[in-house]
């Protein structure tokens, strides 16, 4: 059923890592996307994975969602590791056919790219499984607070994206009742050619659209009733406030980065100091 | 002639987080002919229970069945056998689409192949039926109607279809009593004059006792009372109380005068008929 598909993906839960504040969680998806870009070898890419491991662990969201939110890329995935293989330059040939030619640092590189993306998407989506949607919106706000300054909209385009939010269940839930009402009125929408099929969705393309524009216009007119004039000097119900947590995970990946920093750096900036 | 369920339960959003049970071990048979009644408060499973009645949920376990024809097939005997079943959706105006009022009644008889002539004759009785006139309003767009009126275009656009039975899930929600009535009233004139079967799907005990010969009431996905009327308030009010559904209050009012003598007739069904039964008794005009 059209209604099953789970919004933004949120996992509900009450785990540490699903209570941290969204904006600590953001910042340090943040600052572990850096790390994974500061990461050259085995050591460094193997505090990175032990730490994605970690906190899959802690917010305990099945394997089974993480890999799912894999799949989707794997494609890319295999065809990153493959044009590094045989792409790459080296001395160490490990394998060689015809034209063909596949060197260690080829296939270093290969799995470090591949490595890399899978990381990225993982962490991703984390903070999408352990942060529904609405609160996350929130985050990015305050967030995006400090730049208003040089113009950007930030409680109007946090708004937006909230509204947006809001409205996907209610217009699944709607689509899924009006293709159920022409059902029963004998609507067919798998039959007929693509133009008559075309046709066959106007039955539910005229009231979606209709109901939409209604709960548009009555939203703005509960807004407005409500005083609402954009985000000028608004309070919030839920603040958002930093906590004990949020100082562990900052610090926690803090350290990270610098262990990541020190692995990569660490010869040169011995080197600079003496 | 009969709608069958056999041990229906139904889960909603199965292997999500999400999951949730609508439905527990239903079985139920509903005739041709029969006016039942579903009762059950929001979120109870009524319009869930409904849905199974002409296929459109595949019960998580269980089987269905129109006049004996399995609603898990395909083929054109299970098409026909689900056409058969009318179903009026909470707020049907919602689905309203063309651009003519004669248009969108003629949207499901077409689709179940009458011919033109025929498409015809079954809108403008289904007009009559919900007594919205054919000359004045056949060719207004139904977008510029009032509520009662886009319902009862929408209404008419299932009675269109000639089906031997009619879903109806809350057809009164929203509307002002006198509009209630008048639906009412067109649904109650169609199942005599047709001999359909009718479902009626309502939260108000007070519409279930007035139209009904049968009731179910519903409670958690389970279908915890099946009788008449007058049997459930009599035998069961506790069973009611239970689930924190009353008896209406003329019934409790009939009781009680009978317990202090007056003899009343057990076929009150509403304030209107206990009052002629009074006046029957005293002897006033
Ligand atoms: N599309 C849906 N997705 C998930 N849960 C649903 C959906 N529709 C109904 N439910 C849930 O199933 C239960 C029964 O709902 P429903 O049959 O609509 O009850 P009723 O019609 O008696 O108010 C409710 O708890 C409701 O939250
Ligand atoms: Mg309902």
């Amino acid at each position: 059923m059209l209604t099953d598909i789970t919004l933004g993906q949120y996992y509900p839960g009450n785990s540490f890592v699903h209570r941290l504040d969204p904006r600590t969680k953001i910042i340090v998806a943040f600052l572990f996307i850096i790390g994974t870009f500061i990461a050259t070898d085995a050591i460094t890419y193997g505090m990175l994975i032990g730490f994605v491991a970690l906190i899959i662990g802690i917010s305990r969201l099945p394997m089974s969602l993480v890999v799912k939110s894999i799949k989707p890329l794997w494609i890319i995935l295999i065809l990153t590791l493959l044009i590094h293989m045989f792409t790459g330059q080296g001395e160490n040939v490990i394998f060689s056919w015809r034209f063909l030619k596949v060197t260690q640092e080829g296939l270093e590189l290969g799995v470090k790219m591949s490595l890399r993306l899978i990381l990225l998407l993982v962490v991703s989506s984390i903070l999408t499984f352990t942060t529904s949607p609405i609160v996350l919106t929130d985050g990015i706000e305050a967030l995006l607070r400090p730049f208003r300054s040089i113009g950007v909209p930030a409680h109007e385009l946090a708004m937006m994206m909230t509204i947006a939010l809001r409205f996907i269940p209610t217009l699944l839930g709607e689509t899924d009742r009006i293709m159920k009402a022409q059902t029963a009125r004998g609507a067919d929408f798998n039959e007929g050619n693509i133009i008559k099929r075309a046709k066959n969705l106007l039955p539910i393309l005229i009231p979606l659209f209709i109901s939409a524009f209604r709960r548009a216009d009555e939203l703005a007119v509960a807004m407005e009733a409500r005083c609402y004039r954009g985000g000028e000097g608004r309070t919030r119900m839920h603040q958002l406030v930093y906590k004990k947590i949020d100082t562990v995970a900052f610090i926690s990946t803090g350290i990270l980065l610098i262990a990541i920093i020190v692995v990569r750096w660490g010869n040169d900036l011995c080197g600079l100091l003496n | 002639m009969s709608i069958k369920l056999e041990n229906i339960s139904y889960t909603y959003m199965q292997g999500t987080p999400f999951e949730r049970n609508a439905l527990d071990d239903v079985s139920v048979t509903i005739e041709k002919g029969e006016f039942v009644a579903i009762i059950g408060h929001t979120g109870s499973g009524k319009s869930t229970l409904v849905q199974h009645l002409n296929g459109l949920l595949k019960p998580s376990t269980g089987k269905a069945f129109i006049n004996d024809v399995d609603l898990d097939g395909k083929g054109d005997e299970v098409k026909k056998a689900k056409h058969s079943v009318g179903m009026v959706f909470q707020y049907p105006e919602h689905q309203i689409f063309a651009e003519t009022v004669y248009e969108d009644i003629a949207f499901g008889p077409r689709n179940k192949g009458f011919s033109e002539e025929e498409v015809e004759k079954l809108v403008k009785d289904a007009m009559s039926f919900v007594h919205l006139d054919y000359e004045e309003f056949a060719q207004k767009s139904p977008f510029n109607l009032s509520g009662g009126q886009m319902r009862r275009v929408a209404i008419a656009g299932v009675v269109a279809m000639a089906p031997d039975y009619l879903v109806l899930d809350e057809p009164s929600a929203g509307l002002d009593p006198m509009a209630r009535d008048v639906i009412f009233e067109e649904i109650i004139n169609l199942y005599k004059k047709r001999d359909i079967g009718v479902v009626l799907v309502t939260h108000s005990m007070e519409e279930a006792v007035r139209y009904a010969n049968r009731l179910l009431v519903v409670s958690d996905g389970k279908i915890i009372l099946d009788d008449a009327p007058k049997e459930i308030f009599k035998n069961h009010s506790q069973k009611l109380l239970d689930v924190s559904m009353d008896i209406p209050q003329v019934f409790k009012l009939a009781e009680s005068l009978r317990q202090k003598g007056l003899t009343l007739s057990e076929d009150i069904i509403d304030a209107k008929s206990l009052v002629a039964e009074i006046k029957k008794q005293r002897g006033i005009k």
